[in-house]
């Protein structure tokens, strides 16, 4: 059987269905009678649909910097009251008060650098020993439970974890925990009466268990970019486990891990749910951390909706820009720590 | 190396102070281990054990009954978020599935390329509030409403840099040989990257959506002042509407144990659908479920 | 009927490496045409300037004059466009992993936008037939995945494809180097059937394989066409020293 015979070949199939089939007239090619080449002639060369497909994806890809740049419009014309009324001021004074139209926003700048800190202190070291764990000491069978369950942490939304908060972590703070850190600790000024459990550490203690999925898979993915031929120089020395794991592999991802941090510190910083839930939304500035408190994040959640007039509304609006410009910073800063030691691998830890 | 004591002079003080050292590392990695998983593992119980129990069918079905009285459900919030994320995801996945083919297909290696997808990394640590407020001024305050489609419209934008990223690395994954192929028999390019190419990247495509969009279910700081939320059960995109994230907010914050329980259930619902989507995740990325593309 | 293809001049590049240095060359119509050489020497380059699929790659340039059946494929049409009337069959075979067989083979007409069902039935059986795999998949036609078959089978499905839009020219690289043997016979035999009604060139890095299938050689070095005359001539008297050492094996 044969694809072709040799006069013009026009199979009587193809002929009677040419009016579905949409065959195209007379081909070009000099040598064919066949139905199918005269069809795929007259297909054309879809240079425009190519051009037009690809200038689609590109103007998609482009998005992206759109996003950002509106973001920032946004956010800079919608707060031009307070900005041309305070300027930098803004951000030194102390004293928020909507009711007299005096807005100064650094309660919630305290807030938010203070939690973020106290959320580091306690994430950091758990982070960077899950980490190790995982890395260097755990048995391969559970270390893919281990890490899904520490994933699972960082898929909580932020709501679920303040309705935790206030029904769990609270009342076990002001039972248990803050009157020890009292007894103990009370001579810094740090953990002073009266307690009702919300304050700044509550909000620190639940930022910290936010912020630790990404700090610790982050460390892991640099730990992992670290060279075997490290590991086994160091211990070909006669070191311990731990000096290798201290020497081979952390000395070499100290950049990383840093960045790790970094970017752990930009989440905890734009955190506001939970934040907003456990904090206690008062815009003052005391040296206790048992005090109530307010975050940038956390006026904006708990006040915009109430803020009548449109100073007010800048005024939370221009704290949203600060807090924008900040997170970008620090997330640049972070990524292009990480960057720097696995060159660029997909960040799966966002 | 410095710091380290020279093993040729190990003293027996010397060596015993490395094993303990040894040993207690171990020992802290282990219980920072237990540290971690320990909030987590009570964080489900608690959900499971208070939400569980106020989990019926009226959850499911009714409306929010006046405060003080009992029985009342979240019909309004569930109706309300799959609204918000059905636009949502309207919005972002054929963006962001787009912004992820260019970069694989004809940005591959190029400066910009490099730079889109370092700012779509940045853009996913922005605070999703930020977000929100943006959206407000973008979109709530010259039409004068809250709205399901500015509710819509933040999520949507907080997908696209994870979609797009995810199809990105998926496409990546499809060999050469194959789009050679297509390109072979003389099919236009753009026929090939989306038939062929984007086909056989199909399943980890699909996963990376799933991922985004858990992400955004869970969301509420960007609703606060875009959908608003609504005690009725709505679905016109010009009105303000309820979402699940946002009831069990206002819910947790509120004075009433039938208000809390009610918190309870729904973040419940929301952990399960959560919970559900990253872990098919896993199973899909780890099992390697690119059919035969290799 | 297949055409004749003439090469003049053709030079190619990949970034600065100068891979074809003025390759010219006529391709006899209906016969098949071996080309061979050491690895690197550019056969399979001047292959894939055939149907433009050189310039696929973003750091890759052409000059030069290519006419198939009297159109030059560079200046007077597209690259896709000269694409649907040439063939190719690659090295690994390279089905459509997401694709049933029916669709593998159907892919270069249904992609370009053809419908009509009763047609492309037939012209599936009769590409898979000439392809010598119709008896063994005539059955699993929609049911089984192209990647599913074994290398041998996946290769002819590939021919298959590429039969199914009826080009005027095939180019085969190195089809049955990734094969085991009895493929690789069942292979050869089809290119002498095809043969008659296609212009067939055939890039191989076996002989033998050329010396059994091709009427005509081109034997490449360098990115050079040393030398090129009937098959019979290339392997009984060659006329240039090089030639003469690369059959008797003297190199690579």
């Amino acid at each position: 059987m044969s694809l072709r015979i040799q006069e013009p070949r026009v199979p009587k199939t193809i002929d009677a269905a040419a009016p579905e089939g949409g065959l195209a007239p007379a081909p070009v090619s000099p040598t064919s009678g066949s139905g199918i080449r005269g069809f795929l002639q007259s297909r054309g060369s879809s240079s425009f649909a190519d051009s037009t497909f690809r200038w689609l994806m590109l103007l998609s890809a482009l998005s992206i910097f759109a996003i950002v740049g509106l973001i920032f419009v946004e956010l800079v014309s919608h707060s031009q009251i307070t900005l041309a009324r305070f300027g930098y001021k803004f951000f030194v004074g102390s004293a928020w008060d909507p009711v007299n139209d005096n807005f100064g926003a650094l309660p919630f700048i305290y807030g938010t650098i203070v939690s973020s800190v106290v959320s580091l202190v306690i994430a950091v070291p758990l982070a960077v020993g899950v980490a190790v764990f995982l890395t260097e000491m755990c048995p391969k069978a559970m270390r893919g439970i281990l890490s899904f369950l520490t994933e699972l942490l960082a898929a909580i939304p932020s709501v679920v974890y303040g309705l935790w908060g206030i029904f769990v972590l609270v009342p076990l703070l002001r039972g248990y925990i803050d009157p020890v850190l009292i007894a103990l600790l009370g001579w810094t000024g740090l953990f002073v009466r009266p307690d009702f459990g919300i304050g700044l550490f509550a909000a620190g203690v639940i930022l910290a268990i936010m912020i630790l999925p990404i700090i610790s898979s982050l460390t892991r993915e640099v730990m992992n970019a670290v060279p075997h031929t490290q590991r086994e120089a160091v211990l070909a020395l006669g070191a311990t486990r731990w000096e290798m794991i201290r020497m081979g592999v952390l000395r070499n991802a100290r950049i990383g891990i840093v960045g790790s941090i970094i970017l752990g510190l930009g989440r905890a910083l734009g955190e506001t749910m939970a934040v907003a839930m456990v904090i206690g939304s008062s815009p003052t500035i005391t040296k206790s951390l048992l005090a109530p408190a307010a975050t940038m994040a956390s006026v904006i959640a708990n006040e915009f909706a109430e803020a009548a007039d449109d100073t007010y509304r800048s005024a939370l609006i221009e704290i949203g820009l600060a807090l924008f410009i900040v997170t970008i910073i620090v997330n640049i800063l972070a990524r292009l720590l990480v960057w720097a030691v696995t060159r660029g691998a997909p960040a799966r830890a966002n | 190396m410095a710091t380290m004591a020279n093993p040729l002079r190990s003293s027996t003080a010397n060596r015993r102070w490395r094993s303990f050292t040894n040993h207690a590392a171990t020992w802290l990695a282990v219980g920072s281990t237990i540290l971690v998983i320990a909030p987590l593992v009570a964080i489900f119980l608690d959900l499971v054990y208070k939400g569980a129990s106020s989990l019926n069918l009226a959850f499911f079905l009714k409306l929010p009954v006046p405060p003080g009285e009992s029985g009342g459900g979240m019909v309004n919030a569930i109706i309300g978020s799959v609204v918000v994320l059905a636009l949502a995801s309207l919005m972002g996945v054929p963006v962001g599935i787009a912004g992820g083919i260019y970069l694989s297909e004809f940005g591959r290696g190029t400066k910009l390329s490099n730079v889109v997808r370092f700012t779509a990394d940045v853009l996913n640590g922005v605070p999703s509030i930020v977000m929100g407020i943006a959206v407000y001024g973008l979109i709530v305050a010259p039409t004068k409403t809250f709205s399901a489609f500015a509710g819509g419209v933040v999520l949507g934008i907080m997908m696209i840099p994870t979609v797009a990223r995810t199809t990105e690395e998926m496409m990546l994954m499809v060999p050469h040989s194959i789009r050679e192929a297509a390109l072979g028999l003389g099919v236009p390019n753009w026929r090939s990257v989306l038939s062929i190419a984007l086909r056989t990247a199909m399943p980890g495509v699909i996963t990376g959506c799933m991922l985004a969009f858990a992400r955004i279910a869970g969301e509420t700081a960007p609703l606060l002042f875009t959908a608003f939320g609504n005690p009725f059960i709505s679905t016109a995109l010009n009105q303000p509407i309820e979402a699940l994230p946002l009831q069990i907010y206002v819910y947790a914050l509120g004075p009433y144990d039938d208000w809390h329980r009610l918190a309870w259930a729904g973040s419940l619902v929301l952990i399960v659908l959560i919970v559900v989507s990253v872990a098919l995740v896993r199973f899909v990325t780890t099992r390697g479920v690119l059919k035969g593309a290799n | 009927m297949g055409v004749g293809i003439e090469v003049n001049s053709l030079n190619a590049w990949y970034g600065a490496n100068h891979t074809l240095q003025d390759i010219t060359l006529h391709i006899p119509a209906n016969e098949a045409t071996a080309l061979i050489g050491p690895s690197g020497c550019g056969k399979s380059t001047f292959v894939r300037c055939l149907n433009r699929m050189h310039e696929t790659n973003p750091i890759a340039k052409v000059t030069g004059e290519v006419k198939i059946g009297g159109q030059d494929i560079y200046s007077d049409t597209s690259a896709v466009e000269v694409r649907r009337r040439i063939g190719m069959v690659f090295q690994r075979p390279n089905p459509f992993p997401t694709m049933s067989i029916y669709d593998n083979v159907a892919s270069g007409l249904r992609l370009n936008g053809y419908r009509n069902r009763r047609v492309l039935d037939e012209v599936v059986e009769r590409s898979l037939s000439h392809a010598a795999l119709w008896e063994e998949v005539k059955n699993d036609l929609k049911k089984k995945s192209g990647a599913s078959l074994s290398g041998g089978q996946q290769q002819r499905l590939c021919i298959a494809r590429a039969l199914a839009v009826d080009p005027e020219v095939l180019l085969m690289d190195e089809p049955a180097s990734a094969l085991d043997p009895v493929s690789t016979a069942k292979i050869e035999d089809l290119i002498f059937q095809l043969k008659t009604q296609y212009t067939i060139v055939i890039v191989t890095h076996n002989m033998q394989q050329a010396a059994r299938v091709a009427e005509r050689t081109g034997f490449f070095l360098n990115g050079k066409l040393v030398e090129f005359d009937s098959t019979h001539k290339i392997f009984t008297n060659p006329g240039d020293k090089r030639t003469e050492d690369y059959i008797t094996g003297r190199f690579g």
